[in-house]
């Protein structure tokens, strides 16, 4: 048993008996090189597009400028798959450690994570590697150009999907129930009494066929692979299978800063209480502990970001302070981010923590703009709206195939970048086969459609 | 619990996904470089030099387009430190000062550079055009006569002995004399006079395979800036295709309005002049060049001429006698016709009927349209392959 083994059992025990409860989890050593893509494709088998390609070199400069360090990565499910990286010295990775063990208890008593984990089962790295194979094979049958142009249009709409939602979803009902006849005004029926020739009884068909979408469809990958007119089996599984991926990113994406939050508090706990370790690793795993969970880079006043592992772990260490750790696990149940910013993130801890909403204006001067409580939170909050994007939904399917996009420029607060959505329209018009239209605003507030 | 470390190498040891991704980017971008090359190749003067220069083209990476919100002019986001509503954490730019240079924004500002060989490009550009070799002319084969190695000889001059070949008549000697047997490389083999063997050459005449390129521009008034920029990017790939199969290319340029001037390369697109268009002028021009420098029989010679097509009426006869004499010495002489859809002209211009004339009497001439970028392809195509047929 190496040395780094011993501390993880001796952690893995301390969690239990502290009353932590996760799937088991599967550790494994992995390069940096590997460490790097997983950061990149956010699994680390995924399905291949040149776009990883501009993110993974982005990656290799940030890294290279030393603005990114990657600890660990850790996949939920059963049982949890995490990675270390084999360069990171013991205490750092016993830190690590129990740094996941505190991401496993989130995810498996989360109710966004413990939904997602009963639609799709638990074992994503697995069935993500799948998809990777499967769109291996049609590259080999269809041509790289061609499975291109089905990732384009299906990445692009990623995080389109209706996060409410089921992951696995019948088609719409073909027919609906006919409307009851519209009661008889007082007008309509002194109007009957006239003299005249008879009205045609209206036929009892029952049921009459419904419109497609019978209201606006938010989840436009599966409207895609439903209902697209000219859609080939494969191309179609193309799509499900980046929704199915979304899925699985959704709760990550949106559980943030309290997943985060939540396991920099257990390791900082774990490491604390465990008595077993040696006092100079455990000064080197508090260090490491400390560079992670801090505001900012070392030698500078401010941040123009919220470093998640900071703010959450401190919302967390007074929430445990002031209410005890059994409210601490309803609430680790129950919320998501936007819950946890807004019931738990108050003013005097905003103000202990130095947050403020800062505003860049036209010249790139940046101020401060404001100290205010519901201002910081929506500015936290408002990037992580809708899976952090435009509210975009299929508004109508019309018999020669055409289908309407409808933006809800209403509630966005303004329209879309008009130059990126039309693109966005040009790569579904390779799928969709048939004329696309997308409607939105632009700069001046006045309704413009795109088609494609 | 367990901490698994792979006892083989992993596969993810054997396999980067991001460098096969950045590598199908790099293709894409390959791929979209291409699609605007006309537009980059005619920015430069590129058309003399021997071919082996290379253009870098600096790029952006690809974006794969997301739906997004519109920026707003005033862009919120939280932050964590000390200050105080209205501190300013970071002072605008100076009005007018260098934009775009304030460091990068950490990400989206890397450039890289494509390196494309100029002859690369050609070679690409002719595969994906499908475009035929030239010939040359077949009656140009007459003088330059050249003295080439032919056999050797017992006799000859001491500078042109040929080692080797004497080594070997000495090792078949000895062989012959029954000396092999010998340990050949203990014992230097010796020489005698009978071994030696010089080289021989021979008078031959050889083909003309220089050519000569002429172009002629009409740069009077009523061409502009565009149509000028559509006739240099003909004339670029033009001679890039005849320096493909020419040992030897030469090049000469010639601009007219009401009378006609040799120019250098450099200044030649930067001509214009405000006078009346007389053809006739850079045509006898054009004459006058392959009497004093090109002639037609050592040399294979090309004429292209730019213009839009309104020629002096006076000029019209003067114009076709000329241009018949060049279209009947040279290769092949070709006519760029610019501006306009060709479509929605009412008549042809009176040039275009000239060239369509002497084509009618089977002279090598080739006419084409350059209305926008695409027609200079059609243009070079229709060019290549119809002087292949001769």
């Amino acid at each position: 048993m190496t040395e780094l083994e011993g501390y993880a059992e001796g952690i893995d025990a301390l969690a239990r008996r502290l009353g932590m409860d996760y799937y088991p989890v599967d550790f494994e050593m992995a390069p940096a090189s590997l460490m790097t893509e997983i950061a990149v494709y956010g699994l680390p088998v995924r399905m291949p597009h040149w776009s990883f390609g501009v993110r993974y070199i982005h990656q290799l400069v940030r890294q290279s400028m030393g603005h990114s360090k990657i600890f660990e990565v850790m996949f939920p499910g059963d049982p949890c798959r995490a990675f270390l990286m084999d360069g990171n010295s013991v205490a750092e990775n016993a830190l690590v450690t129990a740094h996941v063990l505190g991401h496993a208890d989130f995810s498996k008593n989360n109710q966004l994570f413990a939904r997602f984990h009963a639609m799709a089962g638990g074992n994503i790295v697995e069935t993500a590697a799948a998809h990777a194979h499967r769109i291996q094979l049609a590259i080999e049958a269809h041509g790289v150009e061609r499975v291109e142009s089905v990732l384009d249009a299906a990445l692009a709409l990623e995080a389109h999907i209706d996060v409410g939602g089921e992951l696995h979803r019948a088609r719409y009902p073909e027919f609906v129930a006919q409307k009851a006849q519209p009661v008889d005004t007082a007008f309509q029926s002194r109007f009957k009494q006239l003299p005249g020739t008879e009205e045609p009884v209206a036929q009892k068909s029952g049921q009459v066929r419904a419109p497609v979408p019978p209201h606006p469809e938010y989840d436009l990958l599966w409207f895609i692979a439903n209902y697209a007119p000219e859609l080939e089996q494969w191309e179609r599984d193309i799509f499900l299978m980046v929704r199915t991926e979304s899925f699985y990113f959704y709760p990550v994406f949106a559980c943030q800063i309290m997943n985060e939050g939540w396991a920099s508090y257990w390791h900082a706990r774990l490491l604390r209480e465990a008595d077993f370790l040696p006092q100079p690793l455990y000064l080197s795993a508090i260090k490491a502990h400390s560079d992670v969970v801090r505001p900012f880079a070392s030698g500078q006043q401010t941040a123009l970001a919220i470093n998640p592992y900071h703010l959450g772990f401190t919302i967390w260490e007074r929430i445990v302070e002031k209410h005890g750790i059994e409210r601490a696990r309803e609430v680790r149940r129950d919320e998501d981010d936007f819950g946890f910013i807004r019931n738990w993130l108050d003013e005097g801890l905003a103000k202990e923590a130095g947050l403020f909403v800062y505003e860049t204006r036209p010249g790139d001067e940046i101020r401060v703009a404001s100290k205010d409580i519901n201002a910081i939170r929506e500015a936290i909050l408002g990037p992580k709206f809708n899976f952090g994007s435009p509210r975009v939904a299929a508004r109508e399917l019309k018999h020669d195939g055409t289908l309407t996009l409808a933006h809800d420029h209403a509630s966005d607060g303004r329209g879309l970048d008009v130059t990126r959505a039309k693109r966005v329209l040009d790569y579904v018009h390779r799928v969709w086969r048939r004329p696309v239209k997308l409607a939105t605003t632009n700069e001046r507030n006045e309704a413009v459609e795109l088609a494609a | 619990m367990t901490i698994r470390i792979a006892a083989e190498t992993p596969w993810y040891d054997l396999f980067s996904r991001g460098a096969r991704d950045w590598l199908r980017h790099n293709e894409k971008v390959r791929d979209a470089v291409k699609d605007t090359l006309p537009e980059l190749l005619s920015n430069s003067d590129l058309m003399t030099g021997s071919g082996s220069r290379t253009v870098a083209v600096p790029v952006k990476f690809l974006e794969h387009a997301r739906l997004r919100l519109a920026e707003s002019q005033v862009q919120q986001g939280a932050g964590q430190g000390r200050g105080e509503p209205g501190d300013v954490l970071q002072p605008g730019r100076e009005e007018g000062g260098e934009q775009g240079q304030a460091g990068g924004t950490g990400d989206g500002e890397i450039r890289f550079v494509v390196e494309l060989k100029l002859d690369e490009i050609v070679d690409w550009l002719w595969e994906e055009l499908k475009l035929p070799e030239l010939k040359p002319k077949r009656t140009a084969t007459i003088d330059q006569a050249e003295y080439v190695r032919e056999g050797w000889d017992k006799r000859g001059a001491r500078s042109r002995l040929d080692r080797r070949r004497t080594m070997k008549e000495a090792v078949k000697r000895h062989a012959i004399q029954g000396n092999s047997a010998a340990p050949v490389n203990e014992e230097p083999i010796s020489l005698v006079n009978d071994d030696l063997r010089f080289r021989q050459l021979v008078r031959r005449p050889s083909p003309a395979t220089s050519a000569a390129v002429i172009f002629a521009l009409d740069v009077s008034g009523s061409m502009d800036e565009a149509q000028r920029r559509l006739a240099k990017q003909f004339f670029f790939f033009a001679l890039q295709g005849i320096r493909r199969q020419y040992a030897k290319v030469e090049t000469v340029f010639l601009a007219h309005a009401a009378q006609a001037w040799e120019f250098d390369e450099s200044q030649f697109f930067q001509a214009s002049s405000s006078g009346g268009t007389v053809t006739s002028s850079v045509a006898r021009l054009a004459l006058e060049v392959m009497e004093k420098r090109y002639d037609p029989a050592r040399y294979n010679v090309y004429f292209f001429y730019a213009s839009d097509g309104e020629n002096a009426a006076e000029d019209r006869d003067e114009a076709r006698t000329t241009l018949a004499q060049i279209a009947e010495l040279v290769n092949y002489s070709g006519y760029c016709e610019t501006g306009g859809v060709a479509t929605f002209r009412p008549r042809d211009t009176q040039l275009a009927e000239i060239f369509a004339e002497l084509k009618g009497s089977g002279l090598a001439v080739g006419t084409s349209h350059l209305a926008s970028q695409d027609d200079v392809w059609n243009a070079i195509r229709e060019f290549f392959t119809e002087q292949s047929k001769e």
